[in-house]
């Protein structure tokens, strides 16, 4: 039996190319006409890619031709195209499930995406025995490589490098009071990723009030008058700021009052206003703890290399798999292409 | 036999140490049940050795400095493994296992195991008092364990610069909020040694009960400025650190003052 991967993805095609083959064909349509005697189609927006077995083996060409008559307007585009077969197919699925193959290292999204691909294509049972072990094994990489290494450590993007060091500081964000000051986009995604970590309390205050009602109600929030911002930092954990004012609006000297009544609960300040709503000095203050733009982007980047560093020992333990894979499936591809669908079920 | 214990127990800290280092350094995640269990078979150890001495003793195992020291590191251990889920932050067990090996590790080096000139009689207040001012002193160098990482977290948020540590280190209030659980627990416990002193037999030494008061006034001045907020959770934490360290210092002094002049 040989197995084989036919796709394309963020590294060979554009988005403009990916979406054209994204969804326009069914597993079935492969089995029928393409001649696969297994069929997966896992469609992301970064990838397409088909995984598949077959009796003899199929031309690349073959395969996407079938791919390409599913699609209304037959466009040329085959150099886009990659293709694994037998232990490389196995270790470009074990790359892409463990979050090696993504656009951004370690992302773990994938590995949903590739269980409810893989799920969808058993039930409707285009998926047989051997894309059963492959995508089984894959799975179990993708543990292995998240539970032993800190391929997934680390926030790499503005938003969530808020997050993660929101909980660093208070653990628990559900009883936490959130003030966006300035009711710009960058904020409204900041609070929307806090808003995902159980944060309820959210404030919105802005020069004009009408747009601090708008933000706070698609924050679920409420809006604050701009004159009443300054009172709501003694009650407040984490403030948002990205106003567009020349002058920095928090102080030291305004802060210190402010601090007094707050006994010792620290306060968050992610300010991502350029030029800047906070001034510096206020992160000297005790307990108070200030992130410009500039400093959750170099955390963002910190995390990608320590991601990047980890590459190694993650395709270490995928080059383990792939060997003993390949030793198993040597003399196992006849009895799993008998297995029933029971077996199937209980092997997973 | 005894000694063989402790060794065995050292090792099991020894080992919890440096699969911490060795995970620190080669970026891979910490797990919590590793120290857990590393800790655990120690402190099984531990109390074999100390069982085994306070048999041949036929008292708490309290007479020297040597015992002093590895009650001490049982204490520690003991509080770690009581304290529950809750408080047992991620990663406590990694700073945990150093500290106690230390201990150990200076008590087994040192020439301190020295029998007690003074056949020493058997008091059940004399040996409460002590037992438990030991487990208070064990509440104490955990605080100071939190303290130690509040201090390595807290610097880490205030200068942007992030460490791989940072990752696994529990968050600042959780932190905050065990740091100051053990220092309560710590601050009974060692109130309770210190009234049951009264109830000993022999008269009370004037330099003991002086270093002893010192050191408990020092925890109820952290405690009571931490409940009126009179002082950021840093300089707690700092305090915390400083205040085991001189109670240690202290106890170290007491234990060799009672065998240069054992009367």
């Amino acid at each position: 039996m040989n197995l084989f991967c036919v796709g394309l993805s963020h590294h060979t095609a554009n988005v403009e190319t990916r979406e054209r083959y994204a969804g326009v064909c069914s597993e079935r349509a492969l089995q029928s006409a393409g001649g696969c005697t297994e069929a997966l189609l896992l469609a992301t927006c970064n990838r397409v890619e088909l995984y598949g077995s077959a009796e003899q083996p199929i031309a690349t060409g073959e395969l996407l031709r079938v791919l390409q008559k599913c699609r209304a307007d037959e466009v040329e585009n085959t150099e886009a195209f990659y293709r694994y077969d037998g232990e490389a197919c196995a270790r470009h699925l074990f790359r892409v499930v463990a979050g090696l193959d993504s656009m951004v290292i370690g992302e773990t999204e994938i590995l949903g995406q590739v269980k409810k691909a893989y799920e969808g294509a058993r039930e409707s049972g285009s998926a047989g025995p051997l894309l059963h072990r492959v995508f089984q094994r894959a799975f179990r990489v993708a543990k292995q490589v998240r539970s032993t290494t800190d391929i997934t450590r680390g926030a790499v993007s503005v938003g969530s490098v808020a997050v993660e060091l929101a909980v660093k500081i208070f653990g628990d964000l559900r009883e936490r009071k959130v003030l966006i000051l300035g009711a710009g986009e960058t904020s409204e995604r900041t609070v929307r990723a806090l808003n995902s970590r159980g944060v309820t309390d959210i404030r919105v205050s802005n020069r004009s009030r009408e747009r601090a009602e708008k933000l706070a109600t698609l924050v679920q929030g409420r809006a604050v008058s701009f004159d009443q911002w300054t009172a709501q930092c003694g009650e407040i954990d984490i403030l948002i700021s990205s106003t567009s004012a020349d002058e920095p609006l928090l102080t030291p000297a305004l802060l210190e009052p402010m601090l007094r009544v707050r006994a010792d609960r620290p306060l968050f300040i992610i300010d991502i206003a350029v030029p800047r709503d906070v001034a510096p000095e206020v992160n000297d203050m005790e307990g108070v703890y200030l992130y410009d733009i500039d400093s959750l982007q170099a955390i963002a980047e910190q995390s990608l290399a320590m991601r990047r560093q980890q590459l190694a020992a993650a395709e270490k333990i995928i080059a383990e798999h792939v060997e003993d894979f390949s030793a198993r499936l040597g003399g196992a591809d006849t009895r799993a292409a008998s297995l029933s669908p029971r077996a199937l079920a209980s092997e997973s | 036999m005894d000694r063989q214990l402790l060794i065995a127990s050292t090792l099991c800290f020894f080992t919890a140490l440096l699969r911490t280092l060795f995970a620190v350094r080669k970026g891979i995640p910490l797990h919590g049940r590793f120290n857990f269990f590393a800790i655990g078979l120690g402190f099984l150890f531990q109390t074999g050795f100390l069982s085994i001495r306070g048999h041949a003793l036929g008292r708490c195992p309290l007479t020297n400095l040597f015992e002093v020291f590895v009650f001490l590191a049982w204490s520690v251990a003991l509080v770690y493994l009581v304290i529950g889920p809750a408080y047992r932050l991620s990663l406590m067990g990694a700073f945990t296992a150093p500290l106690v090996f230390l201990i150990q590790i200076f008590a087994l080096l040192a020439p301190i195991d020295i029998p007690h000139p003074v056949r020493l009689p058997a008091d059940p207040w004399l040996e409460f008092h002590a037992s438990v001012s030991m487990i208070a002193y064990g509440a104490f160098a955990l605080a100071c364990v939190a303290g130690v990482m509040y201090l390595l977290q807290e610097r880490q948020l205030k200068t942007h610069k992030i460490h791989s540590i940072f990752y696994h280190l529990p968050p600042l209030t959780n932190l905050f909020s065990a740091l100051t659980r053990l220092l309560w627990l710590g601050f009974a416990l060692y109130t309770a040694g210190l009234v049951s002193g009264f109830f000993t037999g022999g008269p009370l030494p004037r330099l003991k009960m002086t270093c002893a008061f010192v050191v408990w006034i020092f925890y109820g001045t952290i405690l009571q400025v931490r409940h009126l907020h009179r002082l950021a959770p840093r300089r707690v934490a700092t305090l915390c650190i400083l205040a085991f360290s001189a109670a240690v210092s202290v106890l170290w002094a007491i234990n060799f003052v009672s065998q240069t002049h054992p009367t």
